[in-house]
């Protein structure tokens, strides 16, 4: 009987740290993925999409790290980092706002221009060692069980993914700029007529997603991984886009999205470790399915919450 | 002999990387006459800490010994037929032996040397030869007994974790070596492997060490094609680090570092070279192992234990003298099945090409 008992109440305590390695890899895994999805939620609100987050991303990982290596500074990097990823996204602007070019195929293209630039200005820094973002350690809080490790632990970003969702909501829904871009999100006609100027305020909102793009990338090259890899973003611009559609372009919601998809990777790799009897391959799809779930089950509000300006973009006529 | 190795995901990722193609060309310092020119293709960035940096730096050392090496190097060649235009680029300014550093260009080099008989081309871990093609490989089975038995010794928990791109028969090998060798040292310990199905994305690797670390394993080690994220994320957890692919991968440890298994490719690169110019090289594969070279062990690490060095010493000796083999039977698979029965020996040839199990005391899911 007592054996039972032992046996659940172990049980117990392995699945809660489970559950604690899941939570806390969750949000390492998801703060990058979060910062470029508030990015695309503002650039969408204003009626855009930036298929070349991915590239925003890493031109933000790749000049992050490139700085932090040379000055010895992570937040000098982080700055470089967000600065990189605004240019990136302003040279999307001229291409989709003042040239008026189809967006997706600019974006794309810009993405495999950002794959090229970044190998070429990261040659010399490839495994190089920096000194990232510190692991943090609040006091007393970090001890509390459970949710010690899992909130009160962690870089400066990770810290601020509350913080940064709740400002760019403020931002959207509270401030004079952030109507300004919802106004021309719905339609750059409205917006002229209320004496907006639409492209100004697109090329604001775009470079404002870079920034938090290219912070996005700094946290996988200074916080996470601390090195620079080429490629080493891995597709988590797509699926940053992706979590802003399930996010229903709201920037809180997209935490839970993030979260979810940082989790799923955190997830499949902390089953590997208590060598648990599923193909990894199989839990490698598993953020994926969840992605592809999430859009599913969530799909039909679309139509409601999606900016009008995006259906134009659709159907090719912006 | 890691022929799914560096197979990209994204060809097209590469081809944009190569419309940014570094072509370098060194001269020798002196600038004496030219004796030689040298071609050499890399699939990735020559400074990557890891396969590629290992090759470049064998190059380098080959330049280093023969007088009067030109060397003309191309990064981030994909493994198509661009590479074929890259080899032909080469060719004509001059190459008389070319390097075409990843196994995916095997069949672009066939091709070409079928077009050039008089230029030689050595390519690295291949199953074909030419009349002017040879291929090289470096067995590192025993240096993976060796690495086991430091971990074995400097392991606290008992718990060994591995971190690989993929589940191919040669990193299995890789994996069961090092078991074997840090089971021989410590009855008690356990092996456990993460697959993170990719070569190259640092971020999954980091959140692969911080699972194992989790689980309580303090040393580490991967396959991957970086060593650098696996060894700084041990760095920073507190857990101790084995290194692959090239001995620079220490540059990106700290006081957690064993050691690591790196190429040595200048001497065998040397006398490829020397034989060309001397017009005695011929078609061969060469596979070096512990006793002829091509690979070594990276200084160690402030927390290996100096019986745990004589225990290594001792046991390469006997390695090289074959008293002791690696695959030396009994030996079960983790599902419980006799794989080499006692009194019997399995040599790594076949292994490297054709393991699809672990040995008991190896956890993971590989399929």
């Amino acid at each position: 009987m007592s054996s039972v008992l032992f046996a659940q109440v172990q049980r117990a305590v392995t699945s809660t740290s489970l559950l604690q390695g899941l939570a806390a890899g969750a949000i390492r895994s998801g703060t990058s993925v979060l910062f470029a999805s508030l990015g695309e939620v503002i650039v969408e609100r204003a009626g855009m999409v930036n298929l070349g987050l991915e590239g925003c991303m890493l031109t933000g990982a790749c000049f992050g790290f490139v700085v932090a290596f040379r000055t010895g500074n992570p937040f000098l990097g982080l700055i470089a980092a967000a600065l990189a990823g605004g240019l990136f996204n302003l040279l999307l602007g001229y291409l989709v706002v003042t040239r008026r070019a189809n967006q997706l195929a600019s974006g794309l293209t810009l993405l495999f221009l950002a794959l090229g630039l970044t190998s070429l200005v990261g040659w010399d820094y490839v495994g190089k060692k920096i000194d990232g973002l510190s692991l943090i350690r609040v006091p007393v809080l970090s001890e509390i069980p459970f949710l010690g490790p899992v909130l009160f632990e962690g870089d400066v970003m990770s810290f601020a993914i509350l913080p940064s969702a709740l400002v760019v909501w403020w931002v959207l829904y509270r401030t004079r700029w952030g109507l300004a871009v919802r106004t021309v999100g719905e339609s750059r006609v409205a917006a002229y007529a209320a004496g907006l100027n639409p492209d100004r305020i697109q090329y604001q909102a775009l470079f404002v997603g870079g920034l938090l793009g290219g912070l996005g990338g700094a946290h996988l090259s200074l916080a996470y991984a601390q090195v620079w890899v080429p490629e080493m973003t891995a597709g988590r611009g797509f699926i940053a886009v992706a979590i802003v559609i399930f996010a229903s372009w709201h920037p809180v919601r997209a935490i839970v999205g993030a979260l979810l998809f940082g989790g799923a990777i955190a997830f499949q790799l902390q089953l590997q470790a208590r060598n648990a009897p599923a193909s990894p391959f199989l839990l490698d799809m598993l953020p994926y399915l969840l992605t592809l779930l999430v859009l599913l089950l969530w799909g039909r509000r679309r139509q409601y919450q999606a900016p009008e300006g995006l259906w134009e973009v659709f159907r090719g006529t912006s | 002999m890691n022929r799914f190795h560096y197979v990209r995901p994204l060809p097209i990722v590469s081809a944009v990387a190569a419309a940014l193609l570094l072509t370098t060309s060194y001269a020798s310092p002196a600038q004496q006459q030219v004796q030689l020119k040298v071609g050499a293709l890399h699939v990735g960035s020559v400074n990557d800490n890891g396969y590629n940096q290992a090759m470049h730096d064998g190059l380098l050392q080959m330049q280093a010994t023969i007088p009067g090496i030109e060397l003309i190097e191309a990064e981030n060649v994909p493994e198509s037929a661009d590479a074929e235009r890259v080899m032909e680029n080469m060719i004509q300014q001059g190459a008389k032996l070319v390097f075409p550093q990843s196994f995916g260009y095997l069949d672009p080099a066939l091709n070409v040397a079928k077009r050039h008989p008089d230029v030689i081309f050595e390519h690295p871990a291949g199953y074909k030869l030419a009349g002017n093609l040879g291929t090289f490989w470096s067995d590192t089975t025993d240096w993976e007994y060796l690495a086991g038995i430091i971990a074995g010794k400097s392991t606290q928990s008992n718990k060994l974790g591995w971190v690989i791109g993929f589940p191919i028969p040669n990193i299995l090998t890789a994996i069961n070596a090092f078991h074997l060798g840090a089971r021989s040292v410590n009855p008690n310990v356990t092996t456990q492997v993460i697959v993170v199905n990719t070569w190259v994305d640092a971020a999954k690797e980091a959140e692969a060490v911080n699972a194992l670390a989790d689980q309580g394993v303090d040393v580490v080690t991967m396959i991957v094609d970086s060593p650098a994220p696996v060894v700084q994320t041990a760095e920073r957890r507190g857990v101790m680090s084995i290194g692959f692919h090239c001995l620079c991968a220490q540059s990106a440890a700290g006081e957690n570092w064993l050691t690591g298994i790196g190429f040595t490719w200048g001497p065998l690169f040397t006398k490829m070279a020397t034989d060309v110019i001397n017009q005695t090289w011929k078609s061969e594969n060469i596979v070096g192992n512990l006793a002829a070279g091509s690979a070594t062990f990276a200084p160690y690490g402030p927390r290996v234990a100096a019986d745990t060095k004589q225990l290594v010493e001792a046991a390469k000796g006997d390695l090289i003298a074959g008293t002791l083999q690696v695959f030396q039977g009994p030996i079960y698979d983790n599902a419980g099945t006799l794989r080499v029965p006692a009194g019997q020996a399995l040599n790594g040839d076949d292994l490297l090409t054709n393991a699809d199990w672990v040995v008991e005391g190896v956890t993971g899911q590989l399929n």
